[in-house]
């Protein structure tokens, strides 16, 4: 008898969509209240995993085509090229600022370049926790 | 301010985070590599001639004034043995095009070479106790890729104990880490020695000095050298060599920076340890050296006397003997690389690292053969050769305060380096000729080069050590006068 696993699939593309507002709300909390890019990380990679636990690799790879080394290597060269756009301003390596910016909709909201490093080390945690699930599931 | 401080971290992390996006194309990684390497050197040049006449350069990471921020120093030792890694580094990269082979270079072999360098700068030239620990591990972890990458069952056997021993290590630090933040509040290397000056070095800050001094004597093969002639036998002779000519020196300057920076205050304890430590990793890797008939061996356990020489430099404590430490390790640093890159070509003529089953080599391979030579009579310190000064000075330092012991085991153990070296030399290049062209398994070509620069470096540093007296003087006095850095650092909080 083929077993059917039509409630887990089902239940998986609810709740992975669940799980990224989640990771969403996490990652831009990061500055005032618990979360950041590496527990955002996390939790993307998480949906991911779930993903990939219900439907099978070649689907899922159809739809994300990301090479996730090469995902690694973007957030890396992101935070990294954060890093030395303060050089290029003729200020010290690493240095950061920000700005208080009125969106006609959302009102007065406050834009900091650390939210582009935090997006570097989410890309890399993504792309390191994926790459490690997928290699030790990979048949060698 | 100045940013010139971080460009030899930068520019290598940039560097093999690009290369991950080439990680098909060799030639263009090789590129790419030789070309970012020749950047370092001279962004280095320039601040080597900056700190000479300006005095410690110092960048606050973000803008944020020490204590609270973190602090790139660049002193003279640090920058010194920067200038020193870029050219081993260069010379060993040189030597791998040839040796390592497409399928690891394919597998990310230079983007990992370029985070461990990236790992050794920052553990040069930061300021700050915990990023101390943090470059430690991105050099570790770069080190178990490399010493793995390949994945034969040697490398595997040797990589699970040298991980296992590091990870042990690695705790060891961090505990040490809290315990010293418990007790001055504070993880910055000249707030560090100014809190630690200020109360006095009590017991509980010996005891915590002393636990630091077993985590580095452990990554430097400071008396705990178990884990080092097996791991270091394991990789290609490429890989080798980097971790020969950088590995350990991390060690011994993180033992250099700590007791002359912030634990002083009690030489009759820490550094009468330190010498006592320094006599006995002489006389056991001597006696390895001479025990052992397998050239990878041999040169393991020469790289573990060469750490007790060093380290006894700084435990006589005087200008001369530090001047001498500081020499010998320039000289080893080049001397080490090049004898491993040179054994590497040995091994692979003869496809075998028993010294017993190869002879005569000199005859197919006369440059190979005198570079040998002439490497191994550095090592031993004789007297044009690089090695001679650096010995001379810590033997003098050590005969002028009464370190008798140290001064006779260091000319003792020169002996052994030498029996050890001239062992292999008259093993291999010596008597019948076994070997012809035809049976070679490899052949030299294009691997000379390399060699024979760091052969040349190793010349120049004896025959003139005026050019680069200026420099080590400069890095002495840092050493001895730790208000010096301190000022470097809490002066310029801008």
């Amino acid at each position: 008898m083929k077993t059917n696993d039509v409630i887990l699939q089902t239940v998986t593309t609810v709740t992975v969509f669940i799980i990224l507002t989640f990771a969403a709300y996490l990652f831009f909390a990061g500055h005032h209240d618990p979360g950041g890019g590496f527990i955002g990380g996390l939790m993307i990679a998480s949906a991911l995993i779930l993903l990939y636990l219900a439907f099978d690799i070649e689907l899922i790879h159809k739809g994300l085509p990301f090479d996730y080394k090469l995902l690694m290597g973007v957030g890396m060269a992101l935070s990294l090229l954060t890093g030395i756009g303060a050089i290029v301003l003729q200020h010290p390596f690493l240095s950061h600022t920000f700005e208080y910016v009125d969106f006609p909709f959302f009102g007065e909201i406050e834009l900091a370049t650390s939210v582009l490093f935090e997006l570097g080390v989410t890309l890399a945690v993504v792309g390191a926790t994926l790459t490690i699930i997928l290699s030790i599931s990979e048949d060698v | 301010m100045n940013n010139l401080v971080i460009f030899p971290l930068i520019i290598p992390l940039f560097t093999g985070v690009l290369l991950i996006f080439f990680s098909k194309q060799v030639l263009i990684q090789r590129y790419i590599t030789i070309i970012s390497l020749l950047a370092l050197f001279i962004s280095t040049l320039f601040l080597i001639h900056q700190v000479s006449n300006e005095g410690t350069q110092t960048l606050n990471l973000g803008g944020w004034a020490p204590p609270y921020g973190i602090t790139i120093v660049a002193d003279m030792f640090a920058l010194l043995l920067v200038f020193t890694t870029i050219i081993v580094t260069l010379c060993c990269l040189w030597y791998a095009f040839r040796t390592i082979g497409k399928e690891r270079e394919k597998h990310y072999f230079y983007p990992i070479v370029l985070f461990m360098i990236t790992g050794v700068m920052g553990s040069f030239l930061t300021g700050d106790l915990f990023n101390l620990f943090v470059f430690f591990e991105v050099m570790l972890l770069s080190s178990y890729v490399l010493i793995t990458l390949g994945g034969t069952n040697l490398q595997l056997r040797e990589a699970l104990k040298y991980v296992l021993i590091n990870i042990v290590s690695s705790m060891l630090f961090l505990v040490a880490l809290a315990y010293l933040y418990a007790i001055t509040g504070t993880l910055n290397f000249a707030h560090l020695s100014m809190r630690v000056a200020e109360t006095g070095q009590d017991g509980l800050i010996t005891t915590v000095s002393i636990f630091f001094l077993i985590v580095f004597a452990l990554k430097a093969a400071l008396l705990m050298y178990f884990w080092l002639p097996g791991s270091y036998g394991a990789p290609p002779m490429a890989i080798s060599a980097i971790f020969a000519a950088l590995l350990t020196k991390v060690g011994i300057y993180a033992i250099f920076r700590l007791f002359t920076l912030i634990f002083y205050h009690e030489p009759g304890v820490t550094h009468y340890l330190i010498a006592v430590m320094g006599i006995l990793t002489m006389i056991l890797g001597g006696i390895g050296a001479v025990a052992y008939w397998d050239i990878r061996r041999i040169l393991g356990y020469n790289v573990i006397i060469a750490v007790g020489f060093i380290v006894a430099g700084l435990a006589v404590f005087t200008e001369t003997a530090i001047a001498g430490s500081i020499y010998y390790l320039i000289h080893d640093m080049i001397v080490k690389a090049l004898l491993f890159l040179l054994a590497g070509v040995m091994i692979g003529l003869a496809g075998t690292d028993k010294l017993r089953e190869m002879s005569g080599m000199i005859r197919n391979h006369a440059s190979l053969g005198w570079m040998f030579f002439l490497a191994a009579f550095a090592l031993a310190g004789v007297p044009p050769l690089s090695g001679f000064i650096g010995k001379l000075l810590v033997l003098q330092g050590a005969l002028e305060e009464g370190f008798y012991v140290v001064a006779a085991v260091g000319l003792l153990t020169s002996l052994m380096i030498l029996y050890s070296v001239m062992k292999i030399f008259m093993n291999g290049f010596w008597g019948e000729n076994q070997l012809s062209v035809e049976d070679e398994q490899m052949s030299t070509r294009g691997l000379m080069f390399p060699c024979a620069i760091l052969a040349a470096l190793s010349v120049a540093l004896g025959l003139g050590p005026e050019w680069a007296n200026v420099y080590v003087m400069q890095a002495e006095e840092g050493l001895s006068n730790p208000q010096l850095y301190i000022e470097a650092v809490m002066g310029n909080a801008d």
